[in-house]
């Protein structure tokens, strides 16, 4: 039976750029536990074992475009939904966590 | 006059062709049902009268025609739409308007159908009931105290309620059916790839199809050929012509066919109302000329497992791309934070507790050390699914199962309970999973609420649906009289 | 606290590898109809696609894979039967998707080499067999100016300014086996490695290669170890842009482990990045949790089964190899052996042979890469292969001056042009307006000018000494900078001065 910690949870929400409180994770990691429960039985489909995965429901192969200029979106149109924009470009905060 | 809000698509479309009545007064009378109702149903995000007016205009200057021009539908709020705000149902999009078009809008649009605005549904499609929305649930014109299903409870409830004649869903895994099962309506999840994914906010790509939800099988059926067949922006899109599947709708014959009811999908953990319903229908098939027998899909009881994984390993990532950098919310940015920071901020604000649930869950599914425990003997899991259809559809033409567990539940009553939540997709995921289609249609009511039939086909025989769907529901509106929508309350009159 | 690069390779065994970055020269990007021209304004060449907008789906540019395949087949390499993309999952806000639509553990080419000369300890050229690991198509990033901060640098910045014309450009990634017994010469191969990689795909045109505009990307891993002894912990310095970078960061990595592991500590496994200022590498970010990408098949694109026989004719018309078309080109062209050697020299040869086939006489194409050219590489430090100059334009440059629209003065001032990064030779003329004017009514005025200014000249000439309009000629040169017609305005002052020329 797999358990989640709530270290665990912390990592996933780290990976998953999610500022989880302290309430929020001893709550996902509860919950995990009983949805990882109910899906662990997966594990136990003997059958499974040499059967190849699906990926794709359904097999397509070699589907591609011609390389071929179509227009872009106008600047003003890309741009009109973004929080910050400058310069034409959009503007994040500082990318590097070194100030503090 | 008519009632214009009651008539069909097909009728009100001969309506407007033959200039007996005009695309903006048949606009009109929805838009004015919509102000009516709406406020005790919650069928919809965004009302776009103006769009919905203009594009009415265009079809009575004969602009565009065809078998649904100026017929009113309700869009569910993850297609795109270029100009008017599309949220998924969530705060990260709040006031986003896209600057382009889902190709199944434009292929509406094209075929001059009346997009009257945008519906409800659970966060990013990721629930069964509709309570997931940022914005509020929806109501069950049925019963107001009771939800509409889910996702894709805003279009299931406004064809419910007379609100339009046809809307636009999406089924992940359930996401047509379930709703259209607990409200009465005609809901179909075509085959994967045969409607274009393009401008479909994806939740879980492998498994997202978008498709029509109607009142009657033969309008569902004009509104899947209008959405569906190829389109060259979707890499997953099949390049074949769209099943014929009106003519099937009006061929409505099952004479002859074999019908297999899936032994995996009945009996336990069905309620009993729903089970007698569904046997009663199955009965009446035969009746009808089908050959009825029983099948063993052996791997279905795994398929609600596979799904769990599959679907938020998909979402983990497909999600990843609302970080406050291009688009949607921005939480936290007080010049100090870093982009970290910030995206995080945004991303718990901007979501909620389902959502980031299943991100949690995804990304636990996929991470090195799980992959192959979890997402990746999902996908075995898959195969022997789909191994399960194709041995029984050796034996069976389609399959047939109770669309959802129960009739609609109350509002809340499964909220603290995801399992239980989750549970109500049980007969519905294995399609997905497959990528076959299937449709649910009403057969009756258990304590005065709709129960649904789900008819399951192989790949690309969408056609086999509505052949039966067709038959079924001829049979069943000459036992009752008229279609089951007609003993549904009245909105007003629950209202007051 | 390094130790000399030949003392620590006389110590140590170094290990190298490289991971290198090609974009393709497609005209659209990877996975949508974006322009992928260079030097666009920010955010011009974006879409719903490669702005990774919710509900836009990608679509695989059949071009890219040829071009893929076609890298893979000219470096001997197996091409698969059947493939799929993966999605590779981190946050970065260069990547619209904050994911990266790559290939993962089933890469289109596997298991290839390349042969490099290098110079052998006695001098003469001594090929050494680059093994090559896997070759596979990705989608590149969009670029971050950084404000705030010291010199543009990530590192001090307020915030950050993303324009994503880059985003979703087709990128080929070739990664090298690990590279063993190179002896004294580690950083020589790698060089010579990333040198001939790039004449291999500029000889397949399928792209420009050019290291400036970061069109060719290196990341240079190594590792040292005593002789004997199991290989040593690898670092992997990013950034490195030039072939000068490429042997340099490998030399200073050489000596900064050496001196690690002299004074007997360990070598950390670190992402540095390389700075072509100080030719030193600097760690990376410290911060680093235990990356895990996550990868699963991409459910949006269906898999790549490259037809077998199509693969067999796409390698039955690979261009000859580098060194091939070097040995026949020059043959054909009738270059002796030194001017062959002069142009190995100054590492034009391949520019050369390139500006050729692009077009241009053999004596004018050597003319330019040996004269201005050269001159420019010198001034900026770089090697002429450096340069932000493409044959092909170089090409259209001696294409101009033959048809007579720019005089040689003016072609080098096309060519400063185009440095520059004024754009193409073509819109260089337009922007600095230097046509050649041979129009005889707009010349007139000069000439008369010139006549009126130097009245003892005219007279000479009138007498006879009719060499002495020259003198005349060069001042209507300098009157209209240059750009006048010279013949034109020789004919236009004898007319005057009622001579016959
Ligand atoms: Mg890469
Ligand atoms: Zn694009």
């Amino acid at each position: 039976m797999p358990e989640i910690t709530r270290e665990e949870v912390a990592h996933l929400a780290r990976l998953s750029r999610l500022a989880l409180d302290d309430a929020e994770l001893d709550g996902l990691a509860a919950q995990l536990d009983v949805i990882l429960a109910a899906v662990a039985q997966i594990s136990q489909v003997t059958d499974a074992a040499d059967v190849p995965p699906t990926t794709h429901a359904v097999p397509l192969e070699n589907v591609t475009r011609p390389d071929v200029v179509r227009p872009s979106l106008r600047r003003e149109d890309v741009l009109a939904g973004a929080p910050a924009a400058e310069d034409g470009r959009f503007r994040v905060p500082r990318i590097l966590d070194d100030s503090a | 006059m008519t009632d214009l809000t009651r008539l069909t698509a097909v009728e009100t479309a001969a309506a407007v062709a033959s200039r007996d009545v005009s695309a903006v007064e048949v606009a009109r009378a929805h838009l004015d049902r919509i102000a009516a109702v709406d406020g005790a149903v919650h069928a919809f995000l965004h009302v776009d009268a103006d769009g919905a007016l203009a594009q009415a205009a265009r079809v009575d200057a004969g602009e565009v025609t065809g078998p649904l021009a100026g017929v009113p539908l309700a869009l569910k709020d993850v297609i795109v739409t270029r100009g008017v705000p599309t949220t998924v149902g969530s705060r990260i999009l709040e006031g986003w308007r896209p600057p382009y078009d889902a190709t199944v809008t434009t292929r509406l649009r094209d075929a001059g159908v009346v997009v009257l605005g945008k519906t409800n549904m659970d966060e990013f499609a990721m629930g069964s009931s509709t309570e997931h929305s940022a914005y509020g649930p929806t109501h069950n014109p049925w019963d107001l105290t009771r939800t509409p299903g889910g996702s894709g409870g805003g279009s299931a409830a406004a064809v419910a309620a007379y609100e339009a004649p046809l809307g636009v869903g999406t089924d992940t895994g359930g996401s047509i059916r379930q709703p259209a099962s607990v409200t009465g309506t005609v809901g179909v999840k075509p085959t994967y790839g045969g409607v274009s994914r393009f401008g479909l906010v994806a939740f879980s790509s492998s498994l997202d199809q978008a498709g029509p939800c109607a009142r009657t099988v033969l309008d569902a059926a004009l509104l899947h050929e209008a959405i569906g067949g190829h389109d060259p922006a979707d890499s997953t899109s099949i390049d074949a012509p769209v099943p014929p599947v009106v003519e099937a709708a009006r061929r409505a014959s099952v004479q002859g066919l074999r019908v297999a009811v899936v032994r995996e999908l009945t009996g336990e953990g069905y309620e009993a109302g729903v089970q007698e319903r569904f046997d009663e229908a199955v009965a009446l098939l035969s009746e009808l000329g089908a050959t009825v027998t029983e099948v063993s899909c052996p791997h279905f009881v795994h398929a609600l497992p596979a799904y769990y994984l599959i679907a938020p390993s998909e979402a983990s990532s497909n999600l990843a791309r609302f970080d406050s950098v291009r688009y949607g919310l921005r939480v936290g940015d007080d010049g100090d934070r870093s982009l970290e920071e910030v995206m995080s901020l945004t991303r718990d604000a901007g979501f909620g507790a389902e959502v980031k649930r299943r991100i949690i869950l995804g990304t636990y599914a996929l991470s090195s050390g799980y992959y192959d425990a979890y997402y990746g003997q999902a996908q075995k899991v898959r195969t022997l699914i789909t191994r399960d259809f194709t041995a029984a559809f050796e034996q069976a033409d389609v399959l047939v199962s109770p669309a959802s567990p129960g009739v609609a539940f109350p509002l809340g009553a499964k909220l603290d309970d995801p399992l239980a939540m989750y549970r109500q997709d049980l007969a519905t995921i294995p399609s997905n999973l497959y990528g076959g289609p299937a449709m649910s249609l009403p057969v009756g009511l258990s304590e005065g609420l709709p129960v649904g039939l789900q008819v399951m086909a192989p790949t690309m025989r969408d056609d086999l649906l509505y052949q039966v769907g067709g038959a079924l529901e001829a049979a069943l509106h000459d036992r009752w009289g008229g279609p089951l929508l007609a003993s549904a309350p009245e909105l007003e009159a629950a209202r007051a | 606290m390094t130790v000399p690069y030949d003392q620590a390779l006389s110590e140590f065994e170094a290990v190298i590898g490289l991971e290198t970055h090609v974009e393709l020269g497609t005209a659209a990007k990877m996975f949508c109809g974006c322009d992928t021209s260079f030097g666009a304004e920010p955010n011009t060449h974006t879409c719903p696609v490669c702005l990774g907008l919710p509900g836009a789906l990608p679509v695989v540019n059949a071009q890219a894979i040829e071009s893929t395949i076609r890298i893979g087949l000219a470096l001997h390499c197996d091409i698969a039967a059947w493939c799929r993309f993966a999605r590779k999952n981190y946050f970065y806000p260069d990547m619209p998707k904050n994911f990266q639509t790559s290939q993962y553990d089933e890469p289109l080419c596997t298991g290839g080499y390349l042969d490099v000369d290098v110079p052998g300890e006695d001098g003469t050229p001594e090929v050494v067999r680059v093994p090559i690991e896997r070759v596979h198509l990705e989608e590149d990033t969009g670029k971050s100016l950084h404000v705030g901060g010291a010199t543009g640098r990530i590192h001090g910045a307020s915030h950050s300014l993303v324009d994503y014309n880059r985003a979703g450009i087709p990128l080929v990634e070739i990664v090298t086996r690990p590279v063993v017994g190179t002896g004294p010469r580690a950083a020589e191969v790698a060089r010579a490695y990333v040198a001939e990689l790039r004449d291999v795909l500029r000889g397949l045109g399928v792209s420009d290669v050019r290291m400036e505009q970061g069109s060719l990307r290196c990341d240079v891993n190594v590792s040292l170890n005593r002789p004997g002894q199991p290989w040593g912990t690898r670092s992997e310095t990013k950034n490195v842009n030039s072939l000068r970078s490429v042997e340099r960061a490998v030399r200073s990595e050489v000596e900064r482990q050496a001196a690690r592991l002299r004074d007997g500590e360990r070598i950390v496994q670190e992402t540095r990045h390389f700075h072509e200022d100080t030719g030193l590498s600097t760690p990376g970010r410290s911060k680093e949790e235990a990356t895990d990408y996550r990868y699963f098949p991409e459910p949006d694109l269906a898999p790549v089964a490259p037809d077998p026989a199509w693969v067999a004719e796409l390698r039955a018309a690979l261009p000859d190899p580098p060194s091939v078309r070097r040995k026949r080109l020059t043959a054909e062209l009738g270059l002796s052996a030194r001017d062959s050697a002069a142009m190995v020299n100054a590492g034009v040869l391949d520019l050369v042979l390139a500006t050729v086939e692009a077009g241009a006489p053999a004596a004018e194409a050597r003319n330019m890469w040996l004269g201005p050219l050269a001159q420019a590489a010198n001034t900026r430090g770089v090697e002429a292969a450096d340069l932000p100059v493409a044959p092909a334009q170089v090409a259209r440059v001696v294409e101009l001056v033959s048809s007579g629209a720019l005089t040689a003065g003016l072609a080098r001032q096309v060519v400063d042009g185009v440095l520059a990064g004024e754009g193409e030779p073509d819109d260089v003329v337009a922007g600095r307006g230097l046509a050649v004017v041979s129009d005889e009514g707009a010349l007139g005025e000069a000439v008369d000018a010139a006549l009126a200014a130097q009245p003892a000249v005219a007279e000479k000439v009138r007498a006879g000494k009719v060499q002495a309009v020259g003198a005349l000629v060069g001042a209507v040169m300098k009157a209209t900078r240059g750009q006048a017609d010279a013949p034109v305005v020789r004919r236009l002052l004898l007319e005057r001065l009622g001579v016959e020329g």
